[in-house]
């Protein structure tokens, strides 16, 4: 049934192609746990009062926005690394620098998901009803509880729609990172590809392995949103009977 | 830094000449086939929208950098491709990347417009039916214009996709913006030759931002008040 080149073992590349699989789903996880951060990070900055901060958050979103995916994983890597290796040197290491191509490519990733998910969280932040926050002022909470007990766990429930969507970009972009030769799904099949000379088959395969990482996430992010918006009275846009709403523990 | 850009600043442009025109016909061309396969997604129809809706999500579903390896060295390990009409497109890495791009982009601008078609008020398509237009005068006359204009900032956001996914077909052979640059990168390894490049994109997506507001302005000259 499944075509010899494509069994597992010496004789095939199943294996080589379900290996190249869980280190594209390695390396979106380390990126997305990035560009998370930065993203924060960065919608803090762009709602925050200091220009500076704003102008920052603002040039790299621009920066991001405007440069094409490959070329910041080629400047990462490249550029990147000779600048830290110039940066080693000037600390009196001299052993040169071997930049890993995994770490590389994360950061890479990272720094396109943190733009544009800086943008999802700002709008989620903007969109908690001020009542809820004067409320919670009004019962006595601090600013800080303000923000860990309201703002915050009402903000997530805004930004997830949109970093399902950017998840589903990132998945697809990690196949990028095949051009500084990182071992991931796009690397191993093009290798294959090329060892056999039956690139159909191979990038085909590849195809239908993208396909069933983007059904999967789209049920798990159906089912995440679900999850969060359990609290909210016509918040489960659901054809399934409503559950009775469960109390929070 | 300076002589690089002397020694190598024509072929940077050669291949900038190459991206625009890949994006540009890309456009073009993806926003005229999204017409149709957008209100085939919409159909009531179940043979008609889903093949749409497939489509969609096929091209929507995988990486841009598969899809044209598929395309450039997936369809010529088979003799008969080799051998039909089709390889005069299929075996140029140029047109097969424009091909690629293409098919590409309708997928999502099929999305952008679906999006901007259920926005336009049901009360203007009443209005429409009202005056007695024929189903296919009211899509003319009212819907795809209207959805247009509410597509019309996603789009924008599309076409800047585009011009970034345009560099990916480098890697199937051409010599575009990307291509050039790393070529000229192989040849030294100085890495300054990337960084021209990330000025020339980011010169080329400003470009198409401020046409993109323009064009918003134009067209929504109408609703700012008659002074």
């Amino acid at each position: 049934m499944i075509p010899e080149i494509l069994q597992f073992g010496d004789t095939g590349f199943g294996d080589e192609l379900v290996v190249g699989a869980l280190i594209t789903v390695e390396i979106a996880i380390y990126s997305l746990a990035i560009g998370l951060a930065l993203g924060l990070a960065a919608a803090g900055a762009k709602l925050s009062r200091s220009p500076i901060l704003r102008g920052i958050a603002e040039v790299y979103s621009l920066l991001i926005r405007g440069i094409p995916e490959l070329l910041i994983i080629l400047l990462v890597y490249y550029s990147g690394g000779a600048a830290i290796e110039a940066l080693l040197k000037l600390f009196g290491h001299d052993g040169g620098f071997d930049f890993n191509k995994r770490l590389a490519g994360s950061l890479a990733l990272g720094l396109i998901f943190g733009a544009f998910a800086s943008e999802v969280f700002r709008g989620a932040f903007m969109a908690v009803p001020k009542g809820q926050i004067e409320a919670a002022l009004a019962v006595g909470m601090t600013r800080r509880q303000v923000f860990l007990r309201i703002r915050f766990p009402q903000m997530m429930r805004f930004a997830l729609p949109g970093l399902g969507n950017l998840w589903m970009v990132l998945l697809k972009d990690t196949s990028l990172v095949s051009v500084i030769a990182l071992d991931e799904l796009m690397r191993e099949t093009s290798v294959a590809a090329e060892a056999t000379q039956r690139p159909f088959v191979f990038y085909l395969a590849a195809t239908v392995i993208y396909l069933l990482l983007t059904v999967v996430s789209d049920i798990f992010r159906a089912r995440l949103e679900r999850h969060a918006n359990r609290g909210v009275a016509g918040g489960e846009r659901l054809r399934r009977p409503r559950r009775p709403l469960q109390r929070a523990a | 830094m300076l002589d690089l850009w002397i020694r190598y600043g024509d072929r940077l442009i050669d291949g900038a000449v190459i991206t625009v025109k890949l994006v540009a016909l890309a456009c073009i061309v993806g926003l005229i086939l999204a017409v149709p396969l957008a209100l085939a997604r919409r159909s009531d129809r179940r043979w008609i929208a889903v093949p749409a809706y497939l489509y969609i999500y096929f091209f929507r579903g995988t990486p841009l950098i598969v899809q044209l390896a598929l395309l450039y060295y997936g369809l010529a390990q088979f003799e008969a491709v080799r051998e039909s009409p089709f390889w005069l497109v299929l075996g140029d890495a140029e047109y097969c990347g424009l091909l690629g791009l293409t098919l590409n982009t309708t997928a999502y601008v099929a999305e952008i417009l679906r999006g901007g078609i259920a926005g336009v008020p049901r009360g203007e398509i009443e209005a429409a039916e009202a005056c007695g237009m024929s189903r296919v005068k009211v899509y003319r006359r009212i819907v795809l214009p209207r959805a247009f204009r509410i597509a019309w900032p996603a789009y924008g956001n599309e076409v800047i996709l585009i011009l970034k996914g345009s560099a990916l077909v480098s890697t199937i052979t051409v010599y575009d913006l990307m291509g050039e640059t790393r070529s000229v990168f192989s040849r030294g390894y100085d890495d300054t030759v990337y960084l021209y490049a990330a000025a020339m994109y980011l010169i080329l997506a400003l470009v198409i931002t401020g046409t993109f507001r323009l064009g918003e302005r134009r067209m929504n000259r109408y609703l700012r008040a008659a002074g």
